[in-house]
């Protein structure tokens, strides 16, 4: 074995994120200079990291048409790869966008934050691409970890700080049970590669408990229920951009791995773990709907119907087929755009108080229609998008997944998700009605600063929503036709 | 061939809107306009480039569709993005693009100012235009579907375009809450159309495997007596919705308060197009309504009312905008009717002369109103035509063309209906005949009481300045046609008695469309007593206001005095608006109030209402999510504990 | 080699235990940090035991080890200067103190 032997290319766009990353971080320690400069400077790196994030998905929209290849079996490149990719760049670059003007509000760290970014952002890609224990323990370990700092990156603030250690200490909790599965299943086994470890499973206690320990490591990162409990607290208290990259960014991943192992490395029969994953799926959705209907805050509110979203996704997971693969993904990129869209309009409704809770409450939203229409639409429009209303991205993505389930012979779940819909349009439309039909009090109607950034942002995110509604069947289909090549 | 291209008439003013969301407020003014402009006129190019082709089809194609792309395909289902090119939606583009065009070029000038006379800032000048251009896209949109569900895509983004524009002045309170009230208005009627939708789905959707118009079309002749019963359902949803979208009783009341919106945008969405989408859909939907009588008979009757409602309204509105807003409802009325008597031709034909001669009085409003810095009171105004000379003949044009002056575009259109509705019921006939009475008289009672007499605001008068050139031409333009866009559809019978050239080119034009359906015919005779009749009862109505308002004959004092009785109820628009507030606007309020509080015990009610269960289970979830992380991780570890024993027992 | 592989593997979980009752029992934030250690730990033990007794052909078993233990190691220095920076703001690091975030 020797380096030259193994194929760079399908690495490429992960070895981008990796140098851009070094390269921001260097600069923390290269020259000293004023404060004024720093926010310059900071506005520099965002730049530097955009230019990094868009060269890895030039990068991976190159290799699209690619066939897969592999990296001595640890990775697996192909088209489930790459479109996952693509999610996760778009999600780290929208992030970036709303960072921009919003991270000078509290620290001058700026080449850190950037760099920890691209360090999830790599973890998160090489996560989706893993086809072996090792280098999914690391790829998870690395994007875990730069989260739990980016979460607390607003270290004077208490939200912030604790929504930080909650999110560290459960998560280290959870690694442990990841690891301890791996580990089973590397005892079973004598092997850490998902294909070697489909060959050889013995199928008796061992392999079983390995796999439901790792399921329960991917279960926390998707943030399904009972393994939600670290997902509003630490999603209100981040920092807003991180929330909104990591609200996609963690669970595309993570579900991504979770198919490839599912599809790759497990010999259970398929009505054992997809048993699981529904009734996962059902615990998730529904009390992600259930417990946003009584939020006050934006922010939260979001949180909980990030989880309730991901309830939905579990769904393609279940049905486990390509139109179900193919939902998931499609659901996945609309996500990206209507979940980072919502978050982006969160930030601008913050308070300004950093002492206290750093949050959007509903209190802030009122009579927005009347202060600044084209915020208030826009965040109707994701709003509408989240709750499934035609013609936006979301309702397809709904539309594809339940269509995958019924195809699959999984009704009931269907019909569950159906039912949640109804209930989340409840507290989505609750967000529209209180901007569009309520008189702003007197402390709210002053106009919100909107940076430039951040309108970038939210029409990116608007034009993506709208577009993936409206273009429903044509990106569908290209979906479709990747993700055949998937070999099932 | 052109259809290839046919989607280049949207690709246009998504590309406008597009530049202007992203450069508007950099590039300026001027370049603002011009690309907004640009990019509608590049549309009418193309929509005349359609009805060419169009026209030059053989004999037995009629109408073409074009495939975008497919849109939703799920599971045998299949809805498309395409565009269907007929006689009516050429027509409709035609009307779309080319009055789109003339208003984009007079707003060019006319929103260089704001709602206070102050120079309007580039973003919003330019945020103008991006909804315009947006509401161009989905006009069209709406129009050129081939399908219900793309109809539904097209009339939700009007409806949208249309709440951006009338609150424009979103900082004015009135332009707030009439917004509001469009929104919340037009929501009862697509709530109808989503339904109508969704019925069809059910009827159609497994036969038909498309909610296309021909596929759905095609289903009815093999449909059986219980869908053909349905039907009648289907077209009251239906109907609710276009009494939304075109102002109709019993929703009509959003309409007058939408002038809040600047007057480029009444004459465009609140005049021209938009509002008759609803007349357009029922159109379009002509299969279906020949089989459900009895909805026919209702659109009628509604038509008819409403007409004469909102004229006897007219009559004593002293705000200029709201006179030609509450005749925009009531020539609405004459087009519902026309529908439901089964005169689709001469419907289409009065929603195309009204096009050109409304848009020409609401820009001319808005002419007077820049002259007068925003004073839209005619008891305010008085001689103003020695001040505005061009103004008042292009006012007095369009209240010609509106009050039906013999040989006006007004006159042609309205007798065709008028001429349907005496075929099927002489009483419709007669309160169609008076409605045109009063729109005569409420129509120059407003040229009278603005452009002649003394001035009765000397301040005003004194300020008064004539429009700039900018505005001047386009309006021009639309008199043009006030005058003579009626001569496309003089009625077929002239033709052959009196050896004309050309005969009814409109009805030739849509007959493909309407197929099968014989437009009313009488015998000559009967044909000319009619046109007589409604020409003389237009020039009455047309004394009647002279001798009330410039003369100010004795006689017609104690006529008004004889009729005061009536006035409180016209005033106060027979107290519908505080019929509906109580009935519909207080309870929904309260629902609003109720929906945002967000008061623990409020949530906990609503909440009650959806399921006992459901409450219960937020309060468990709540308390659940102590904030202590030790509990946790004690159900992150239980969640493992029964994960573990699923898997290992499983 | 007497010591058969069984024992190993009831030493770690074991161990892996006492690791999960610190994490539970605990409000210490670093106790709860020890406890995770400890769970970390104890599945190194596991995974050396396999490879020595299943696969001591195959290094990536002591690699698996290896990298647990650098993860550890990294989980550590991010937990301790988060506690710090706590610390500095509450002076406590009792978890039953930090629930401004609930609901």
């Amino acid at each position: 074995m020797n380096l030259s032997s193994l194929n760079w290319n399908s690495l490429l766009p992960e070895l981008v994120i990796v140098a851009t990353s070094l390269i921001v971080l260097i600069t923390a320690v290269v020259g000293k200079v004023s404060r004024v400069d720093r926010i310059a400077r900071g506005h520099a790196l965002a730049v530097v990291t955009l230019i990094g994030l868009l060269i890895a998905a030039g990068l991976t929209i190159m290799q699209l048409s690619q066939p897969a290849s592999d990296f001595m079996g640890m990775v697996q490149s192909d088209a489930l790869s790459h479109y996952l990719n693509l999610v996760i760049l778009l999600a780290a670059a929208l992030a970036v966008l709303l960072a921009w003007d919003y991270l000078g509000r509290f620290t001058y760290s700026f080449s850190e934050f950037y760099s920890l970014l691209l360090l999830a952002v790599a973890g998160m890609m090489f996560l989706g691409k893993s086809t072996e224990l090792i280098t999914l323990f690391v790829s998870l370990e690395i994007l875990s970890i730069s989260l739990y700092i980016l979460t607390g990156f607003n270290r004077h603030q208490l939200a912030s700080a604790e929504a930080s250690l909650k999110y560290f200490l459960l998560g280290a909790f959870a690694s442990g049970f990841i690891v301890y599965g791996a580990a089973l299943l590397y005892g079973d086994t004598g092997s850490t590669w998902f294909s070697d470890i489909a060959a050889n499973a013995s199928g008796g206690f061992l392999t079983l408990a390995g796999f439901a320990l790792l399921l329960v490591g991917f279960a926390f990162k998707i943030a399904a229920v009972p393994f939600h409990m670290w997902t509003p607290d630490a999603y209100q208290g981040a920092p807003t951009p991180v929330t909104a990259f990591m609200s996609v960014g963690t669970k595309a991943a993570a579900l991504v791995a979770l198919f490839r192992v599912l599809q790759s490395a497990v010999s259970a029969p398929y009505e054992t773990w997809a048993w699981a994953l529904a009734i996962l799926s059902l615990l998730t959705m529904t009390v992600g709907n259930v417990a946003a209907l009584r939020q006050t805050s934006i922010k939260r509110l979001l949180a909980y119907s990030s989880i309730a979203q991901a309830g939905y996704m579990l769904i393609g997971l279940v049905a486990g087929t390509v139109l179900g693969l193919q939902a998931m993904l499609f659901y996945l990129f609309a996500y990206a755009f209507m979940n980072i869209g919502a978050f982006a309009c969160a930030s601008l409704l913050e308070s300004d108080d950093w002492s206290e809770l750093q949050d959007a409450s509903m209190a802030n939203a009122r009579g927005l229609f009347s202060r600044q229409p084209l915020l208030a639409t826009a965040l109707a429009i994701f709003m509408f998008s989240l709750a499934g209303i035609p013609p936006l991205a979301g309702f397809f993505g709904k539309l594809y997944l339940f269509d995958a389930a019924i195809d699959a012979g999984w009704l009931w779940l269907a019909l569950v998700a159906v039912i949640n819909s109804v209930i989340s349009a409840y507290y989505y439309m609750r967000v529209v009605v209180v901007m569009f039909m309520e008189a702003p009090d007197e402390s709210t109607r002053v106009r919100l600063p909107i940076p430039d950034s951040a309108i970038l942002a939210i029409v990116i995110a608007v034009l993506g929503a709208l577009l993936l509604g409206i273009l429903a069947g044509p990106s569908f289909a290209s979906l479709g036709q990747a993700v055949v090549a998937w070999r099932f | 061939m052109i259809f290839d291209y046919a989607w280049l008439i949207l690709l246009f003013p998504a590309l406008g809107l597009l530049f202007n969301a992203f450069f508007g407020r950099r590039v300026g003014h001027k370049v603002a306009a011009i690309v907004a402009n640009l990019a509608v006129a590049l549309s009418f190019l193309m929509a005349v480039a359609l009805a060419m082709g169009l026209s030059a089809l053989p004999g037995d194609e009629s109408s073409v569709e074009v495939l975008l792309w497919p849109w939703i395909h799920i599971a045998g289902f299949q809805v498309d993005m395409a565009l269907l090119i007929d006689p009516l939606s050429s027509v409709m583009i035609l009307v779309v693009t080319g009055i789109g065009l003339l208003i984009h070029i007079y707003s060019a000038t006319y929103m260089k100012v704001d709602d206070e006379h102050q120079p309007m800032d580039e973003r919003r000048y330019a945020r103008f235009f991006v909804y315009m251009n947006l509401f161009i896209l989905m006009m069209l949109t709406l129009v050129l579907a081939n399908n219900y569900v793309m109809l539904y895509l097209g009339w939700e983004g009007v409806g949208l375009a249309s709440y951006l524009l009338i609150g424009f002045w979103f900082y004015k309170p009135s332009a707030a809450d009439a917004a509001k009230k469009a929104f919340l208005v037009n929501r009862v009627g697509d709530f109808g159309m989503a339904l109508a939708i969704m019925w069809m789905f059910f009827l159609f959707g497994k036969e038909a495997g498309s909610l296309s118009f021909d596929a759905v079309f095609a289903a009815l002749e093999t449909a059986s007596p219980a869908v053909v019963a349905a039907l009648t359902g289907v077209t009251l949803l239906l109907l609710l919705a276009a009494t939304g979208k075109s102002a109709q009783i019993p929703l009509f009341v959003w309409l007058p308060d939408a002038m809040e919106g600047p007057s480029p945008v009444s004459a465009l969405i609140h005049a021209a197009t938009m509002v008759t989408a609803g007349v357009y859909m029922l159109a379009r939907s002509h299969p279906l309504l020949e089989l459900a009588p009895a909805t026919m008979t209702l659109i009628a009757w509604i038509g008819g009312l409403t007409a004469l409602m909102a004229a006897s309204i007219a009559i004593v509105q002293t705000d200029l905008k709201r006179i030609l807003a509450y005749s925009t409802i009531s020539q609405l009325g004459y087009m519902f009717l026309g529908v439901g008597v089964g005169a689709y031709v001469a419907s289409v034909f009065h929603l195309y002369t009204h096009a050109f001669f409304k848009a020409l009085l609401f820009l001319a409003a808005g002419s007077v109103m820049h002259a007068l810095h925003g004073e839209l009171n005619i008891d305010l105004m008085g001689g103003l035509r020695k001040k505005l000379p061009v103004t008042y003949a292009q006012f007095l044009i369009g209240a010609l063309a509106l009050a039906g002056f013999p040989l006006l575009s007004g006159y042609w259109s309205k007798d065709a209906i008028l001429l349907g509705a005496f075929v099927t019921s002489y009483p419709l006939y007669a309160i169609g005949l008076f409605t045109a009475l009063l729109t005569a008289f409420y129509s120059l009672r407003a040229v009278y009481r603005a452009f002649h007499g003394q001035p009765r605001d000397e301040h005003l008068y004194d300020h008064a300045h004539e429009q700039p050139r900018g505005m001047t031409w386009p309006l021009w333009a639309l008199a043009f046609g006030a005058v003579f866009a009626g001569l496309l559809g003089l009625p077929a019978i002239f033709g052959k008695e009196f050896g004309f050239p050309v005969g009814n080119l409109i009805e030739g034009w849509l007959k493909p469309t309407f197929e099968g359906l014989s437009e009313p015919h009488v015998a000559f005779s009967t044909e000319m007593a009619l046109f007589i009749s409604s020409g003389f009862v237009a020039l009455i109505g047309i004394y009647l206001a002279y001798a009330r308002y410039v003369k100010q004959s004795g006689w017609t004092l104690s006529l008004q005095k004889a009729l005061s009785p009536l006035q409180p109820a016209l005033e106060n628009k027979y107290w519908v608006d505080e019929i509906y507030f109580a009935v519909i606007v207080n309870p929904l309020r309260a629902l609003a109030r109720f929906f945002a509080t967000g008061a623990e015990g409020v949530i906990d009610g609503v909440v009650n209402g959806v399921g006992a269960v459901t409450t219960a289970a937020g309060v468990g979830i709540a308390r659940l999510q102590t904030g202590l992380l030790s509990w946790y991780a004690l159900s992150l570890f239980l969640g493992v504990v029964l994960l573990l024993i699923y898997f290992v027992f499983a | 080699m007497t010591i058969p592989l069984t024992w190993y593997l009831i030493l770690s979980a074991a161990l892996f235990a006492i690791g999960l009752f610190g994490v539970l029992a605990r409000r210490n934030a670093i106790a709860i940090l020890i406890g995770v250690e400890l769970m970390l730990n104890a599945v190194n033990v596991n995974i050396l035991a396999f490879w020595r007794y299943i696969r001591p052909d195959d290094p990536s078993g002591q690699v698996f080890a290896i990298i647990v233990l650098t993860v550890a190691a990294a989980e550590a220095a991010v937990g301790l200067a988060l506690f710090i920076s706590i610390y500095r703001t509450r002076r406590s690091i009792n978890v039953d103190h930090l629930d401004a975030l609930k609901g």
